[in-house]
Formats: C-alpha cells, sequence, structure tokens
C-alpha cells in the first residue's frame, strides 16, 4: 500500500506546473474569452505536445509515453489550477487512448451537448447513436453558444453521417465516459486550489478595521470550509485514477465519486472565494471569476453530482 | 501508488477477522447477548471483561512492541485490524481514552521505568485511564487551566477541579494539566501529572451525558497529596512546566487518525446504505450514498496520510482538518439514520443512542470552531 505519487510523477507534474505557470497566465485565459472561433492560441498546447502531455497514455510504440492515468490526473489538476481553456482532457484522456496517437487537438460531445472549443479543434470525437465516431471540423455544423465562461468557446454540434466509426462496444465508450468524468474532476480539484490559493493571498493583504480581514474568524472558517472539501476530493480522484488504470471492478463507482466529491468541493471553495473577495469579487476586472465560471461549467460537464452520486448508489445496490 | 496490500497483510486481516467474529460472539453470549452500554457501571466492568479478551491475545494494543503487550503491528495493520474492529460489530472500547490518548505521549514523553510500569498494565486493563484536561473555566480555551500543583517534601499537593472527564467514575487513573508555577500564565507553567484517583483528596463525582449514561465525570482536587512514586517511575511525564507541549502531542493523536479511525464510518456508512436501499426511496438512496463517498473519502485520506507517515513525517496541523471531517460526517451519517427511520427514530435504541454520541464530535477534542482556526491559521497561513 503506497497512496502517494512516485517521484516519477511528482516530477513530471512538476515540470507542467512550471510550464503553465510560465504560458498559461490569466491573460491567456481572458484572450480565449476574446478569441474568435477557430483562432484559440496554441503555443501552451505546442509546449504540451512537446513535454509528451498530449500523448501520456498513448503506448510508447506509437509515440507516446506509454504511461497510465495515474500520471495524467495529477497533469490535469494542474490544467485546472491555470483554468486552461484549451481540451485537454478531450484530447489526451478520452482521446488519445481510442485513437493510438495524438497528432491533433480533439473536441467531443461525450461531456455534454455543449462541445468547448469545437471550431478550434482539428477533429471531434463524437457520439452517433451507439456509436463513437471522429469527424473532421468541416463535415459538421457548429453553432456557437453563449456560455458564461466564454473561454469553454462552445458549440452546438451537428453532423449526418461523418466516416468510419472508431467504436460501437458499449464498454469501450463507458471507459471513455469514465475518462472523461475522471480528467474533469482533476481540473476541478485544480480549480478549487487556484480558488483557495487566490483568496488566501487577498485576505491576507486586504486590511479593514486596520487589520487584514484574513485575521478574522468568519473569514477563516469560511477558508477553512474550502481547503476542508478539498483534502477530502483530492484522495477520491486520485484513488480513481488508480482504478482506472488498474481497470478495477470499482471502476465506475470510484470514478462518480471523484466527480461528485470534486464537482462539489469546487463549488463549494468558489461560494467561499467569492465572499471573501467580497465586492472586488464580484467583477470582471480581479481574476477570480475566471475559475468561477469554469467550475460551473464543469461541475455540470460529464455528468453533474446528482447523476455521480445515484451511479454511487447503483454501484453500492449491486 | 499501489493501492493493493501485501499477502501478509491480508493474512493478518484474516487473522484479526477469525479472532473477532469468535470473540465477540463469545463475549455476548456471556453477558446474555446483550451486554449494556459501557459509560454505565455495570456495563464498564462488562466491558472490562472484553478488554481482557483482547489482552490476553495480544489484540488490545496491536501497533505496540510486543514488550508492552502489543504485537508491534505497522501502522497499515493497526488501520487493517480497526477496520475488521468495526465490522465485526465488535464493543466500544472502554480503554481508548489510555490506549490512545495518553499512550503516544508516555511513548515520546516517559522514562523507561515509566513506559515499563504503566503500558502494559493499561493495554491489560489493570489500570484505567481517563482524562483530566477540561475544567469548569478552561475548555477550549485550554491554557486558561487554574488546577494547581505545589511541591512539597516527597510528592505534590493538588487543588482544583477538573470536568467532562469521560468514564472518570470507573476509571482508576488520571492523566492532567496543573499549574505548577502560580505566577506563569497562559500555556507556560503547566505540568503534566499522572495520578492514581484513590488519592487521598481527590473526589469523583459521575454525571449524565445527553443520552443519560454516567459517561462524564468532574473530579475535585483538595489539598490532595500525590506522592511521587504513586505511579512507577514518577508522577510527571516530560518536564515539569513543559506539560503543554506533551498536551500538544495528545491533542494532535486525539484529532488525528488514532482516536477516530475511518473504519466505524466506513462500516456505518455501508450500514445505512442497506437500509436506504430497503427503504427505496431514491432521496435516501442519493443521500446515503453520498454519506458512503463522504465515509470513503475519509479512509482515502487516511490512506494517504499513513503513508506520508509511514514514511517518517509528523502528524502536523491537518489532524484538525481530519477531526473536523470525520466529526462532521459522524453527524451526517446519524441525521440520516433517523430519517431513515421515521417515525421510530424517537424510540431508545442503538441508532438514537449514537445520534446522541454523535453530537458530541463537534465539540470534544477541541470545539470545531477552534479546529477551524488551527486550519486557517497553520495549515492556509492566515494572519492570528
Amino acid at each position: 500500500m503506497r497512496f502517494s505519487l512516485s517521484d516519477d510523477q511528482v516530477a513530471f507534474r512538476d515540470a507542467v506546473r512550471e510550464l503553465l505557470a510560465k504560458e498559461a497566465t490569466p491573460a491567456l485565459v481572458r484572450a480565449a474569452w476574446d478569441a474568435p472561433p477557430g483562432e484559440l492560441d496554441r503555443k501552451v498546447w505546442t509546449s504540451l505536445d512537446a513535454m509528451g502531455v498530449l500523448g501520456v497514455l498513448v503506448p510508447e510504440a506509437d509515440g507516446g509515453l506509454g504511461l497510465d492515468e495515474t500520471f495524467l490526473v495529477p497533469i490535469l489538476e494542474e490544467a485546472g489550477r491555470v483554468a486552461l481553456p484549451h481540451p485537454l482532457v478531450e484530447t489526451a484522456m478520452v482521446a488519445a487512448p481510442l485513437l493510438g496517437g495524438t497528432a491533433s487537438m480533439i473536441a467531443s460531445d461525450l461531456g455534454g451537448p455543449l462541445v468547448p472549443c469545437a471550431a478550434d479543434a482539428d477533429q471531434l470525437l463524437l457520439r452517433w447513436g451507439h456509436t463513437l465516431v471522429l469527424a473532421d471540423r468541416d463535415v459538421v455544423e457548429l453553432t456557437p453558444a453563449p456560455t458564461v465562461d466564454r473561454s469553454r468557446r462552445a458549440a452546438y454540434v451537428t453532423h449526418d453521417s461523418v466516416g468510419e466509426p472508431l467504436s460501437e462496444d458499449p464498454a469501450v465508450i463507458a471507459l471513455a465516459l469514465d475518462r472523461g468524468a475522471l480528467g474533469t474532476a482533476a481540473m476541478l480539484v485544480g480549480l478549487g486550489q487556484a480558488m483557495l490559493d487566490l483568496t488566501v493571498g487577498y485576505v491576507t493583504q486586504r486590511q479593514q478595521f486596520g487589520v487584514p480581514i484574513g485575521s478574522f474568524q468568519a473569514v477563516k472558517h469560511h477558508l477553512a470550509d474550502a481547503a476542508l472539501a478539498l483534502e477530502f476530493a483530492r484522495p477520491a480522484v486520485a484513488r480513481a485514477s488508480w482504478s482506472v488504470a488498474r481497470g478495477a471492478p470499482t471502476r465506475a463507482r470510484d470514478v462518480s465519486m471523484a466527480k461528485a466529491m470534486a464537482s462539489d468541493a469546487a463549488e463549494l471553495v468558489g461560494r467561499k472565494a467569492l465572499q471573501c473577495h467580497g465586492a472586488i469579487g464580484y467583477t470582471v476586472e480581479a481574476d477570480l471569476h475566471l475559475y468561477l465560471k469554469r467550475t460551473w461549467a464543469l461541475a455540470r460537464a460529464w455528468g453533474d453530482t446528482a447523476h455521480h452520486t445515484d451511479r454511487v448508489a447503483d454501484a453500492l445496490g449491486d | 501508488m499501489d493501492l493493493t496490500w501485501s499477502p501478509a497483510e491480508e493474512a493478518f486481516r484474516a487473522d484479526a477477522r477469525a479472532w473477532l467474529a469468535t470473540n465477540r460472539a463469545a463475549w455476548r453470549a456471556e453477558h446474555a447477548g446483550e451486554p449494556a452500554s459501557g459509560d454505565t457501571r455495570d456495563g464498564f466492568s462488562q466491558h472490562l471483561g472484553w478488554e481482557q479478551r483482547l489482552f490476553a491475545d495480544r489484540w488490545s494494543v496491536v501497533s505496540w512492541p510486543e514488550d508492552h503487550g502489543g504485537r508491534g503491528a505497522s501502522l497499515w495493520e493497526w488501520l487493517i485490524f480497526e477496520e475488521e474492529y468495526y465490522r465485526a460489530g465488535a464493543p466500544p472500547r472502554v480503554t481508548q481514552n489510555g490506549i490512545f490518548l495518553l499512550a503516544p505521549s508516555i511513548f515520546e514523553f516517559g522514562s523507561p521505568e515509566q513506559q515499563a510500569g504503566i503500558l502494559r498494565r493499561m493495554a491489560a486493563a489493570e489500570d484505567l485511564w481517563c482524562q483530566g484536561w477540561s475544567e469548569p473555566n478552561a475548555g477550549s480555551d485550554l491554557a486558561s487551566v487554574t488546577s494547581k500543583a505545589r511541591r512539597v517534601d516527597g510528592g505534590w499537593v493538588l487543588d482544583g477541579q477538573k470536568t467532562w472527564t469521560t468514564r472518570g467514575a470507573f476509571c482508576t487513573h488520571l492523566f492532567g494539566l496543573f499549574r505548577t508555577d502560580p505566577d506563569s500564565a497562559r500555556h507556560r507553567g503547566l505540568t503534566y501529572f499522572l495520578l492514581p484517583l484513590d488519592t487521598p483528596g481527590v473526589t469523583v463525582r459521575g454525571f449524565g451525558r445527553l443520552d443519560g449514561d454516567e459517561g462524564f465525570a468532574e473530579v475535585f482536587f483538595d489539598n490532595a497529596f500525590l506522592a511521587d512514586d504513586a505511579v512507577p517511575g514518577g508522577v510527571v511525564l516530560g518536564q515539569p512546566e513543559g506539560g503543554w507541549a506533551v498536551a500538544m502531542a495528545t491533542a494532535g493523536s486525539e484529532r488525528g487518525l488514532t482516536l477516530r479511525s475511518p473504519g466505524r464510518f466506513v462500516v456505518t456508512a455501508e450500514r445505512l446504505v442497506a437500509l436506504a436501499m430497503e427503504h427505496g426511496d431514491p432521496t435516501m438512496r442519493r443521500r446515503a450514498a453520498t454519506a458512503w463517498m463522504h465515509a470513503d473519502a475519509y479512509q482515502q485520506q487516511t490512506l494517504a496520510t499513513v503513508t506520508k507517515l509511514a514514511s517518517g513525517a509528523k502528524p502536523g496541523a491537518e489532524a484538525s482538518l481530519t477531526k473536523l471531517w470525520w466529526s462532521e460526517l459522524d453527524v451526517e451519517l446519524h441525521h440520516l439514520a433517523l430519517d431513515l427511520l421515521g417515525p421510530d427514530a424517537e424510540l431508545e435504541g442503538p441508532w438514537s443512542k449514537a445520534w446522541q454520541f454523535s453530537l458530541s464530535g463537534p465539540i470534544y477534542a477541541g470545539t470545531n470552531e477552534i479546529q477551524r482556526n488551527i486550519a486557517a491559521e497553520r495549515v492556509l497561513g492566515l494572519p492570528r
């Protein structure tokens, strides 16, 4: 029994963290809010590709790193921490192991009817009845959707017959859905951590009544609750990464638990963060809203808490 | 990551499971299948019989060295034992405040004579230890204790009052904080004492907790002479005036994983899931799944914590987050139990009793308000 990341996993995660701190700044997220469809900046994406992040789950023989979800999940947490707008979960977590390669950026409707980065992606992984298909962007019709988090860059996708089916195996589709939910759970933990860190910084510096507001018990208790939720969601996500990597019989249950707990934790942290920021948090000038709005979106993408809680109940009732 | 148990650990689990099944049944049969609560006078002595059974087969303190009655089990094995203990429905440990709260401090601060003279008798339930920390005017503000000890020839003279002493009316010994420097303030000048409750001048009065059991006591010290040799190896644990450091080590054990390991919550959650499935209402089913997730998350977080401890880390302020989680989880679990029982929830029974007990969790071992302060200041680094 060893419930912790290995030295290799920590080193890989830290290298990605360093890269993202430099290249995926709040300014990049803000640029993703405003860039026209199809014009998402790809600099950070290219850097992630160069580090092998897109091919973590791709076998070495096919040009990937040949690693498993216990490596990718900590990296997706880092992507959440910077509210990365690019479809990293869809590409690296869901599509790459299905396709056995990742030369391109891939969007998907598996997480819900609003497809993030639909116009920016090279290809789309789509559900066509009970079939998974991979479609080129120019054979589908995109209707941009005005989402609250505009860096989601989402669109509705409509399509007719779109080429070769990837799989009709329900087990393959179920695994793809579980991978998406797990990756999104990891993003949510990262978003929660980012909002908590931002808020700790803010309440330490912001003074009222002549003292930092972080010295007030009411503020401390809000942030202790935020830390508490993250402290217990994170191991649930880590355990699910193990269950997916090992194909454990409890995979579905563990993934759903991870998604439910990470969604709830990130939403709770978001509420606490906004409250502790006060009025400045209720603006689009402070960065908090970038993380907050992504949290609301991801908490309901790839299945909301009710959906995943019912899946846990189903698993426990068997 | 490796989330599998080794063959040796699985074998340990099988041994523990078999022993618990046989002995629990035998012990219950001795008491006509219905032992009384361990927080009542009759029930306490029945539970001592259980403790003696545990000790006889070296299951009372599995993680202690063999010299002191344990089996030198790893922290992992200890966790496995706890899980099996609750899964078997084995009785509450009436010795727990000695074994889980005092003993870690004796291992850390005690002299070899104290360790030899105290630990084995504690493990065997020959000496029964209770906690003397809180006072009528020192609860969350523990550093304001005023009970005092004065040095005299051959010992100490104690005066003052302790309260909220769990099972104090049935125990034989007390560990507590007394002010030995009369001019000191706050956490300086406190000394950690170990004393027999039959010391002349010490009076114990038991009283009813919320559930009516005599599980609480207050302890009065009236010019009580405590001889230096009243406890093997001496009555002071750690350095005189160094009691605060010893007490904080105990508090870390209390809030962290040793007092309330995940096993009890996971097992309770599993029972509630079964009840909710029988009940059939989709809301109850969803609430039970949520409660189960919260219990299982505690299990996973504990595995992460034990991994850190096993590689040499010391328990830190994160113990405050752990205490918040298990205490609020326990309330969530038992509130769900009441809702599943519906009109029957008002009947006296194991669930209504456990509900009342769960409400003490956010209060004892440092109130949850204090834990939130500690987490905010020492985990997040917010200004004091």
